[in-house]
């Protein structure tokens, strides 16, 4: 009786732990074509699953491509390039355990990530001690280059992390001005979700807009893991604000447009990079219309090398598309692999040469998706592209995209 | 005024919701003394039955006849849920300490969510899809049925979602049945004995086994609605929703008295209000939407330690 009821128990936890492993072993994949007989790995660090996998996956595809062109064209004489994902699940632990794997293989030559800026925090200090350069194609937290003190005593904290993309202090004044300047509103309340990237958002665009004169009559925050948010809409609604400004996703921020719309605060919510992407349109519903995003660089299908992109995209036949940050990542990897065409020439390992990648990396400077490609003495993009976007007819479609010098 | 009234109407809604959930943990725990922290992933399944039922049988139309086939086809899911997980999980280990079903418990959870994350859109160990569903492992927009979703009632200053009315009168609907099962039908009745002492119960003729079983199917359908309520409100469900919502019902049902099914009601509004009430009224810097969760569980603690058997009292005698 007793043995019986051992099977009984044992054989559903072996099923429970078969299923589990199996969530374990994702990752490494090869791209083709081969130039040499040394390898060089450049890493990806992104969220693969989860709420967030869509921009991910997007991440990981495009510099897979990017990868693979460097092979066919055989851009680093002598060595095959081969990418190496790896799941960061949105989670600064689990993206901690990514890094640490990826430091301790002697041939990572770079790291293309993590898109959540709470992640790349615990990530940095990891690559750092192992003088890997780091290049993320998404982080917009200001402090990632210049320290906690970013505004007033700017100190880089890791000489190893570099970031095509463009920073919230940028991004959020660009915000503040839209809705200020151009949309007319004085009188806006502001949401986060409490993480690195949607509290650093929120609080550039709180100081630029009431510098401009305009007054935040509420701010808020959710826990994005909820999934209804109405007392909060509640407190907002009566101190009738013109937009609601969030900082944070859209896994929450497309719900929390719909909730807002249905309670009758029918007033436009804008956010960041984080909520534009098709998904937030398609959570957020039949009401989604007139709600705004600003996000970095243009649209790719805009210039003549964004469309090649999107076309050579579309014929490596990828599952997901390339989304929101498909071309910082596409750069990032070509950044990387610009580096290691210096780096590498006449280099017999990977991990011997690791200083020289990171000095030339510093030094790149080409034409890539999102425009010139180089980096500041702090790490940051020299190329500072942002677009707003608006919802019509349930889509997103251009406002307009400006320069920031 | 309005905004208290407002906040008053989000809190019943929201409490509604953990109520709903929150039988489910005291019905089982009333006969089993076992805390099943799988329960929020049967009301996930619910809400997944649902959507399934929906996208299979009507391709996603969202005509007001088809949400009585989506709470069946939900409370199907769950119920099968929960008869699997009791029969396969639970009862071999009737016998057993009692941390090991409980450790249990958090690996089914485990496993639950794993199973749709990874396999919603396709058969398992295989890529097909016959019925085109979508991918579980981000958020996936719930239909949005005629009628009970929509544009809000306004009465006076205040806004009422239709989906909250579903959402409360469900619960005042499910109470009422619950409360005749429990008191005026022999299996209720059946129920409340073997919670009071399990050997007697068996000696008088009581299918303790049975009656087991039916417990968990109770908190099942329960659950089961609640996870078409949370589809209806929120407009998306994912495979992670049954956690925190799980959570949330547990401490409901040890606020309200846990064995105690009246008790599970008025713990999950209780705890609904007062999530609602400390988002608009506590000033300052311990106020407003970020401390909200750090309010609902002080209050916990109030009430466990002044009352320690909770609101409404404990029924079930401790046997441990």
């Amino acid at each position: 009786m007793h043995q019986r009821s051992i099977v009984r128990v044992a054989a559903p936890l072996l099923i429970a732990s078969l299923a589990l492993s199996a969530c374990g072993s994702r990752g490494g994949t090869d791209t083709g074509t081969s130039t040499g007989n040394k390898t060089a790995i450049i890493g990806v660090m992104a969220p693969l699953s989860g709420n967030l996998s869509a921009l991910g996956l997007g991440i990981q595809h495009s510099v897979e491509l990017a990868v693979q062109q460097a092979n066919a064209n055989k851009a680093v004489p002598g060595w095959t390039l081969k990418v190496e994902a790896k799941d960061d699940e949105q989670k600064p632990d689990v993206g901690k355990n990514a890094a640490t794997a990826f430091a301790a293989e002697a041939n990572v030559a770079g790291v293309v990530g993590n898109l959540n800026s709470s992640v790349t925090q615990s990530t940095q200090s990891v690559l750092a001690t192992a003088n890997i350069v780091q290049v993320s194609p998404a982080n917009t937290g200001p402090s990632l280059t210049k320290g906690a003190n970013f505004s007033t005593a700017p100190v880089r904290p890791y000489k190893t992390f570099f970031r095509t993309c463009t920073t919230d202090t940028v991004q959020g004044k660009f915000a503040a001005d839209y809705l200020y300047n151009t949309a007319g509103f004085k009188k806006v309340a502001t949401i986060n979700d409490k993480k690195t990237y949607g509290q650093g958002l929120v609080k550039e665009f709180t100081k630029f807009f009431t510098g401009l004169g305009g007054t935040v009559v509420g701010a808020e925050t959710i826990n994005p893991d909820e999934s209804n948010f109405q007392a909060v809409i509640s407190k907002v609604k009566p101190t009738a604000p013109q937009a609601v400004y969030y900082g944070g996703e859209y896994p929450a921020a497309g719900p929390l447009s719909q909730q807002m719309k249905a309670s009758g605060l029918n007033v436009p919510l804008m956010g960041g990079d984080g909520i534009f992407d098709p998904k937030y349109v398609a959570l957020a519903g039949a009401t989604a219309n007139g709600d705004l995003a600003t996000s970095v660089g243009a649209p790719a299908d805009q210039s003549a090398v964004g469309k090649k992109f999107l076309a050579d995209y579309a014929k490596a036949g990828y599952k997901e598309p390339s989304a929101a940050y498909g071309t910082f990542s596409y750069d990032a990897a070509n950044a990387i692999i610009n580096a290691l065409k210096v780096s590498l020439k006449d280099a017999k390992d990977v991990a011997s040469v690791r200083q020289a990648t990171l000095d030339a990396l510093g030094n790149v400077s080409f034409d890539g998706l999102t425009g010139k490609v180089g980096f500041d003495k702090y790490g940051d993009s020299t190329s500072r592209v942002l677009t707003s976007y608006k919802v019509a007819n349930l889509k997103w479609a251009q406002i307009k995209t400006v320069t920031v010098p | 005024m309005d905004i208290f009234v407002q906040q008053l109407v989000n809190g019943l809604t929201l409490g509604s919701l953990y109520a709903l959930i929150a039988v489910g943990y005291t019905v089982v725990y009333g006969i089993l003394q076992l805390i099943n922290f799988a329960h929020g992933e049967v009301f996930m399944i619910g809400a997944f039955g649902a959507l399934t039922t929906s996208l299979v049988l009507f391709r996603g139309q969202t005509s007001l006849w088809i949400l009585p086939f989506m709470i069946i086809g939900a409370v199907i899911a769950s119920v099968v849920t929960a008869v699997l997980m009791e029969r396969f999980a639970y009862r071999p280990l009737r016998n057993a300490p009692r941390l090991a079903p409980l450790i249990t418990a958090i690996g089914i959870s485990v496993f639950l969510q794993e199973i749709v994350r990874l396999n919603y859109d396709h058969v398992p160990f295989t890529s097909w899809n016959p019925f085109d569903l979508p991918d579980a492992k981000s958020l996936i927009p719930f239909p949005q049925i005629d009628v009970v979703t929509g544009p809000a009632f306004q009465v006076g200053g205040v806004t009422i979602q239709r989906a909250a009315i579903f959402t409360i009168g469900a619960l005042l609907m499910c109470s009422a049945v619950l409360w005749y099962f429990i008191n005026r039908t022999k299996m209720g009745r059946g129920m409340q004995a073997v919670s009071q002492d399990p050997d007697t119960a068996r000696l008088m003729g009581i299918n303790v086994d049975r009656v087991i079983v039916v417990a968990f199917m109770l908190g099942a359908i329960l659950a089961g609605i609640a996870g078409v309520a949370q589809g209806l409100q929120n407009n998306n469900i994912d495979f992670r929703m049954g956690f925190l919502a799980g959570l949330k019902a547990f401490t409901a049902a040890v606020l309200g008295g846990i064995g105690n099914v009246a008790g599970a009601v008025v713990g999950g509004l209780v705890l609904g209000i007062v999530e609602a009430m400390a988002t608009q009224y506590i000033p300052g810097q311990f106020g407003g939407s970020p401390w909200k969760d750090v309010w609902a569980f002080v209050m916990l603690i109030l009430v466990l330690v002044f009352r320690p058997e909770g609101l409404l009292g404990a029924k079930a005698v401790d046997r441990a």
